[in-house]
């Protein structure tokens, strides 16, 4: 392959991700709208378009219109880099997130992942780690009691919740041995007792995916572990002094994070792309991707349900939480899974 | 010749964060520099073919231990500090120091010049290779490390939960009266 089929396809697939990226972010709140109103008996958006499917244009388009605030108490320089921050971070780790397997096009063929590296793994854990810095800065900048409280929360919440969601991936690495998120998927394929998918999840990390799972909700600031912008005690939190496209911009980098979350889920502990593949040869090309898709559209349904289902921790439930239940469980799956991979070895 | 520019950019990048950071007088302009002279330092590890150093470098240094120090100053809410022009002995010493420093980079550079430089991958910088350094070749420094580690987060605890220390400060009132008032909240 030249340098510049290279650089096209790059580019073509950039554009192409980050594209389905903003829609999946734009429809994941639909989503959460409509499942939240029918879970509160409501019928949530109704009348933009059918089922209300154009409401995440007509709101993009009164982010865009609204009037953007600048408050004259703010450090001016970081209060308008922390919604870049946030936001760049958020899209960037979806780089290396592999969608499916080799595809062909005509004479070029490609893996469908912008880039596949061998440490895959650790840049996803890298980038979100300096997500963080969005949401403090914002809380620092706003020179807001509400927001300040709200930046600190959400960073010593990340920082600790890091920690176990990091430890409970290191199973899932024993077991493979590979940071590569495509080899990862690659190792989960196939079957055991003829029945049960050899996906991580079924195959020694149930307890791995539980504390993977919990941890990753309390790094997105999700309900039950929302603190950073409990609204009955902080106001908004972090994004209190924010208006229009700039807080459109966090509410943008949660949900992509949540995607981001979402899919490093599916690929780490349900078997990435894999399912049953059947049928003409173009359903079959296209199939894998369908089941991942599938696999992260629950993920996303899980996120709205536990948030319209469960109520909020008190601050030192979570700290307690974090570190005295899910880190000595992350570590104890740790040694029992090195004991058996080592035993059967 | 792309790897080239790269790493004098980032190398450049780095140089001028770690300008900036003693340029700046807000603590938080400071700390941010210095989260860009690590991201920077992690893109040259890169460079030279040691993918795991450089995510380790970027999750460890500049997501987490930044994060602390962001945390601090956002808590003592510190303000801007004021620049003093410098003690005499650091002007006396350091220059000259530093002449010296750059000399002997430069005849380093100038007349050792003919030592191989080494390709990219060749020495360990894989996870695997990272790996079989820390737990098979240098396993007894590792574990001494970690117990050094440990030492040190057992004293950070001692400082941080001594009691006397708190109640001791002027204006606070003594440990026996602290007792009572907290047995009185109790009754109530």
């Amino acid at each position: 392959m030249s340098i510049t089929t290279f650089i096209i396809i790059s580019i073509i697939k950039s554009v192409a991700v980050i594209g389905v990226l903003l829609t999946a972010v734009a429809y994941s709140v639909w989503l959460e709208r409509k499942v939240s109103a029918r879970i509160q008996n409501r019928w949530g958006p109704t009348r933009v378009g059918p089922f209300g499917l154009l409401q995440p244009l007509a709101d993009g388009a009164k982010f865009i219109f609204k009037e953007d605030l600048t408050q004259p108490h703010v450090y001016k320089p970081l209060y308008i880099a922390a919604p870049m921050i946030a936001m760049v971070f958020a899209i960037t780790s979806i780089s290396v997130i592999p969608f499916g397997n080799w595809v062909n096009i005509g004479p070029w063929g490609t893996y469908l992942q912008i880039t596949d590296l061998n440490i895959g793994l650790l840049v996803v854990l890298g980038i979100t780690s300096m997500g963080v810095y969005g949401v403090a800065l914002a809380g620092w900048a706003s020179n807001n009691k509400y927001s300040l409280l709200g930046g600190l929360r959400a960073s010593a919440q990340m920082i600790s919740y890091e920690v176990s969601l990091g430890l409970s991936l290191v199973g899932v690495l024993i077991m493979s041995g590979s940071m590569s998120l495509r080899e990862i998927v690659d190792y989960q394929g196939g079957v055991f007792w003829h029945f049960i998918p050899r996906w991580n999840i079924f195959h020694g990390q149930t307890l791995a995916f539980f504390i993977y799972l919990i941890s990753a909700y309390a790094e997105t600031n999700r309900t039950p572990f929302d603190l950073p912008e409990a609204e009955s005690e902080l106001v908004a939190g972090y994004h209190t002094e924010y208006s229009a496209m700039k807080f459109a911009m966090f509410f943008m980098a949660e949900y992509a994070n949540m995607v981001t979350v979402a899919c490093l889920a599916t690929l780490l502990f349900l078997g990435g792309w894999h399912g049953p593949i059947f049928g003409p040869p173009i359903l079959q090309a296209v199939m894998p991707v369908f089941w991942f898709c599938l696999k992260v559209f629950f993920f996303m349904f899980l996120y709205v349900w536990v948030r319209w289902t469960l109520p909020r921790f008190r601050y030192d439930q979570l700290m307690a939480f974090g570190w005295k239940v899910l880190l000595p469980l992350a570590v104890l799956n740790i040694v029992v899974t090195a004991f058996i991979v080592a035993w059967r070895a | 010749m792309l790897h080239l520019i790269l790493f004098l950019f980032f190398g450049a990048i780095c140089v001028a964060g770690a300008i900036n950071l003693l340029a700046q007088s807000h603590p938080i302009n400071s700390a941010l520099s210095l989260i860009a002279v690590m991201a920077a330092l992690a893109a040259e590890y890169l460079l030279l073919g040691a993918e795991f150093v450089a995510a380790v470098q970027v999750i460890v240094y500049a997501g987490a231990i930044m994060v602390l120090f962001v945390i601090t100053i956002m808590l003592l809410n510190a303000g801007k500090e004021e620049h003093t022009k410098g003690s005499r002995i650091a002007i006396l010493i350091g220059v000259p120091g530093a002449l010296i420093g750059a000399v002997l980079v430069a005849w380093t550079l100038l007349f050792r010049g003919h030592t191989q430089s080494v390709a990219i991958g060749a020495e360990p910088g894989s996870p695997q290779g990272i790996a079989r350094l820390l737990f098979h070749d240098f396993l007894l420094p590792f574990e001494v490390t970690s117990v050094l580690i440990l030492i040190a987060i057992m004293g950070a605890v001692v400082l941080a939960s001594r009691p006397e220390a708190i109640s001791h400060r002027p204006g606070k009132p003594e440990p026996k009266e602290a007792q009572e008032l907290v047995g009185a909240g109790k009754e109530r």
